[in-house]
């Protein structure tokens, strides 16, 4: 292999695996360990730039970076990242200080943007304080789009969102709530120099099979109940009730019921139970609540007497798998399964709609109805407007809704000042040497062997009287930090100098998880089968160091490096050093222009 | 050395051996020499070479005296019998240990300054009488807890850190024990665990005195140019005659035996040492042969390394003894006090 090229942003920002799997490329280990330090506004203030909503993805985030951790490689579970952002959320100091200050004189530029949630608010928030006018359009009383309608309550308590969306309002925009927009055609007309549609994917989908009609009643679509629930329009629901679907809006719709007097709720799925799209510890905190799934079952038909519901009837399917690996569902041929219940719930998935967009404004439309909108820069064929969030590629979760509003608001940026949208900003990024002393690192270096927290929840009893009252309690600054702790720190990044090394084995002979080889060089294959340890993960590099003076090459596996160190602190020469490597986006402003 | 112990948590590929444990088991505190040691590099090879051949931690004595290599017993094998004995008298300790109980497996760990100075008395005599031990000393060629002066195994014409060129002949260990009748001699490299770990294995495996002498380059005071046990030097001049693998009786016996090149030699506990011949058709069960070899060789400044010598069929001190074959505290009071009866035949058989 040839030696490893450590230059520019992606290898060493691979080797963070949570930062990498995130969306917005949140700094995790960076903000983790000022948790530890109990640093709780710093903390926020690193999650806030880079993923605009601390307090609410704290609490609702998809998580794509627990999956990714190390830590879920060398022991059991991940580190809780989602629940400590959590912690600096809730122990944070007052950070209005802290918000960018908007200038004073304007820009003029105007940037419309469509919608109030997720990706348009982080547009706002990127903009404003660059001296943009922007003016906000939502339908809704209240702003944070699907954040406040479809999210429970239990899950998000509103004031959670009142002060992280109250942060975008506070820059000086103009937020035009309860106004709709008809027609793009019309605010084309109205001379905004830019507009941005981040109107999210609202549309339920629904359920054509016979019954559908003469039971309509007591059949509803899933966010269109949740948001009906979350702005008090509806507080009951009927004693036995079916959840259709096995998304995390599934998992909310079955969850509520529990909480508004369904006391026989159950969930049924077409697919397996592992297929299940809801996050697994959604799926989890549903059975905690006395929820069953039911798994391989195709809805054939509602049943119903007298125009009322009485239940839904299923067909037992298997999964078939052709030679592609394609899944297809196909009758098992057991007998139909008749479930009763009073209502049911519809959550088997969300479609965009812009019935308020005309197709002859010079806006194209692919064969799925959908806007023709570029992955990087979120551009439409309309060089002016822009899409982002769930409203550009469908849905997603709100993290990747953040990330698209960054970039978004880049091309926003760009574009207003006349530069080239495709030209994209590199990220900045920094190499900091973490010693202090023969065994001393500005890090804690000592890994942790604790297991992964619970967060402590409100009693299950408690918590099903009121569909108000938030369900998880949080870690507290003890079990935040003992979490905290967990963290292997991957950012801090074991670098490796060729011409100082001597060859004395004491960073292999240390190393708790046998990363580290000195071997003669060979193709990836080759030398992966020829490691300390066993080496399976192809995902994860090898670093490869240039030949040694005995012609030898050093290896290191960054699959389970533990990050500690040892190699560092027994090398004699220095040939290790731990750095810290942070890598920061840049965002809408002068360091992504080119001039 | 590090603040902070070694992490608990292990590779989650790691392999356990035949008994259930994984190397990581047979690891002990975290070393406290200087960074790089080559010390170090010997116990992570005793580490290995114990997982390797399965052996049970509880029934493995580990001995040693006084200096930076006979602190090393504490980095290693944290669930076996230690002694830390007096400098230089680890093998009088060890003898008397092998005794009183001849069911451990006995590892001697010493240095150049323990063995070949003020114990160089007590090694001789634990060697010549044959006392089933491994014997390793981990030779760096200097005083690296009195800070770097030369040591008996210091080369003539070596130069200290501080520059002063060594007058005096070297004591060469490996010579010593093959003329005092070590029946298994070995020399090794800590920066060449290839050979050092099945050497240490077949030495474990070996009924008999057992000795090792490895070459350890000292870091702080004994890596410099014009060192002769530097890194470096002992690269450049390091001369194997052999390359080893040890199959245990256990595994399926399975060597690619190319005639003329591999040598298989069948120890006493029916553990094979597959010898592949890398040097000028060196025999390596003719003592007087690798003696001969060795002078030679040392006079043109090469180092010699491999297995040098074995007698397979060798005795130990148990059976020049007559000893009682079981370790003495399972005697019971039967066996202990036969009666008057015995007592007068004996009495009998010697007037």
């Amino acid at each position: 292999m040839q030696p490893t090229q450590t230059q520019g942003p992606d290898y060493f920002h691979k080797v963070v695996d949570c930062q990498w799997a995130c969306p917005a490329h949140t700094p995790v280990p960076e903000y983790i360990r000022l948790i530890a330090a109990g640093r709780y506004t710093d903390a926020y203030m690193i999650n806030w730039k880079s993923n605009v909503f601390p307090g609410i993805l704290g609490r609702t985030c998809d998580r794509p970076c627990e999956p990714a951790c190390r830590r879920g490689r060398v022991e059991d579970e991940p580190v809780a990242i989602c629940r400590l952002k959590r912690v600096a959320a809730d122990n944070k100091d007052d950070i209005a200080s802290r918000l960018p200050s908007v200038p004073q004189i304007k820009n003029g530029k105007r940037v419309a943007l469509v919608g109030a949630g997720p990706a348009a608010l982080t547009v706002a928030r990127d903009l404003a304080p660059l001296g943009y006018e922007i003016t906000v359009f939502d339908a809704e009383a209240k702003s944070g789009g699907m954040i406040r309608s479809q999210i429970p309550r239990f899950r998000l308590p509103e004031e959670v969102i009142d002060e992280e969306v109250g942060y975008i309002a506070s820059l000086g925009i103009d937020l035009r709530l309860g106004q709709r927009i008809d027609s793009l055609k019309d605010l084309m007309g109205q001379g905004y120099d830019a507009i941005f549609v981040g109107t999210g994917a609202p549309r339920g989908r629904d359920l054509d099979v016979p019954g559908r009609k003469e039971a309509a009643a007591n059949i509803h679509i899933g966010i269109d109940w949740l948001s009906n629930v979350s702005f008090g329009h509806i507080d009951r629901i009927g004693a036995r009730v079916i959840v259709l679907g096995g998304g995390n809006t599934a998992m909310d719709c079955c969850r509520t019921s529990r909480r508004l007097g369904g006391t026989d709720v159950k969930v049924v799925v077409r697919s397996g139970f592992a297929e299940m799209k809801a996050s697994p510890w959604e799926k989890e905190d549903a059975m905690h609540e006395d929820i069953p799934i039911f798994d391989f079952l195709t809805p054939k038909a509602f049943t119903h007497e007298g125009g009322k519901l009485t239940g839904v009837v299923f067909e037992k399917v298997r999964a078939e798998y052709d030679a592609k690996g394609r899944r297809s569902l196909v009758p098992s041929g057991e007998p139909d399964q008749h479930f009763e219940c009073d209502d049911v719930l519809v959550a088997v998935g969300q479609e965009n709609a812009f019935p308020w967009i005309e197709r002859d404004i010079g806006l194209e439309f692919d064969r799925w109805d959908m806007p023709v909108v570029d992955a990087v820069t979120f551009q439409s064929t309309h060089p002016g407007v822009f899409f982002g969030g769930d409203a550009a590629f469908g849905p997603k979760n709100i993290i990747w809704a953040v990330a698209q509003g960054h970039e978004a608001a880049i091309s926003i940026d760009r574009f207003c000042q006349g530069e080239d949208v495709a030209q994209r900003p590199a990220p900045g990024v920094e190499m900091v040497s973490q010693k202090m002393g023969i065994h001393e690192w500005s890090y804690d270096n000592d890994i942790s062997n604790d297991h992964r927290y619970r967060v402590p929840q409100l009693d299950k009893d408690a918590s099903l009287k009121n569909v108000r009252l938030e369900v998880e309690l949080g870690f507290d600054r003890e079990l935040g930090f003992r979490e905290a702790e967990r963290c292997l720190n991957c950012d801090v990044q074991t670098v490796f100098a060729e011409p100082l090394c001597i060859e004395c084995d004491a960073c292999a002979d240390i190393c708790p998880t046998d990363c580290i080889t000195f071997t003669a060089n060979g193709d990836e294959d080759d030398l992966r089968s020829r490691l300390k340890a066993p080496s399976p993960n192809h995902e994860q590099a090898l670093y490869v160091s240039s030949d040694l003076k005995t012609g030898r090459v050093l290896i290191k596996d960054e699959d389970v490096c533990l990050h500690c160190g040892l190699c560092a602190e027994r090398c004699p020469t220095g040939a290790w050093d731990m750095q810290r490597f942070t890598l920061e986006m840049t965002h809408a402003g002068q360091s992504c222009r080119t001039r | 050395m590090t603040y902070i112990a070694k992490p608990r948590l292990h590779h989650p590929n790691l392999t356990p051996n035949a008994l259930g444990f994984t190397r990581r088991d047979y690891e002990g505190a975290v070393s406290t020499l200087c960074a790089g040691c080559g010390h170090d590099s010997i116990s992570a090879a005793v580490i290995q070479a114990c997982f390797e051949l399965d052996l049970a931690p509880h029934r493995i004595a580990k001995l040693s005296g006084i200096g930076c290599s006979s602190k090393t017993p504490d980095y290693f094998l944290g669930a076996s019998h230690g002694f830390n004995s007096v400098h230089g008298r680890m093998p009088s300790v060890l003898t008397g240990a092998n005794l009183a109980n001849r069911d451990l497996l006995y590892l001697g760990v010493s240095g150049d300054g323990d063995s070949a100075s003020i114990g160089f008395g007590q090694f001789a005599h634990s060697i010549r009488r044959g006392v089933n031990m491994t014997y390793i000393v981990e030779n760096n060629g200097v005083y690296g807890l009195t800070k770097g002066q030369f040591s008996a195994t210091s080369d003539r014409g070596s130069k200290s850190k501080k520059g002063v060129i060594n007058h005096d002949t070297p004591i060469d260990l490996v010579s010593v024990a093959l003329q005092l009748g070590a029946t298994f001699v070995a020399r090794s490299f800590s920066g060449d665990k290839a050979q050092l770990v099945p050497l240490v294995k077949a030495a474990l495996r070996h009924r008999g005195a057992a000795f090792i002498d490895c070459l350890s380059p000292c870091i702080q005071f004994n890596n410099h140019a014009g060192s002769t046990k530097s890194f470096d030097y002992v690269r450049e001049h390091n001369e194997a005659v052999n390359r080893l693998d040890v199959v245990t009786p256990r595994d399926p016996i399975h060597i690619d035996h190319e005639p003329g090149t591999t040598q298989v030699v069948t120890q006493h506990d029916g553990s094979v040492l597959a010898l592949h011949k890398l040097g000028d058709h060196y025999d390596p069960s003719d003592r007087v042969g690798a003696m001969t070899y060795l002078a030679q060789k040392q006079a043109l400044g090469e180092i010699v390394t491999g297995l040098l010598y074995v007698d397979p069929a060798a005795e130990d001190l148990h059976d020049a003894l007559g000893t009682v074959d079981a370790p003495l505290n399972s005697l019971n009071t039967a066996e202990l006090t036969p009666g008057a009866a015995r007592l007068q035949a004996l009495n009998a058989s010697l007037r």
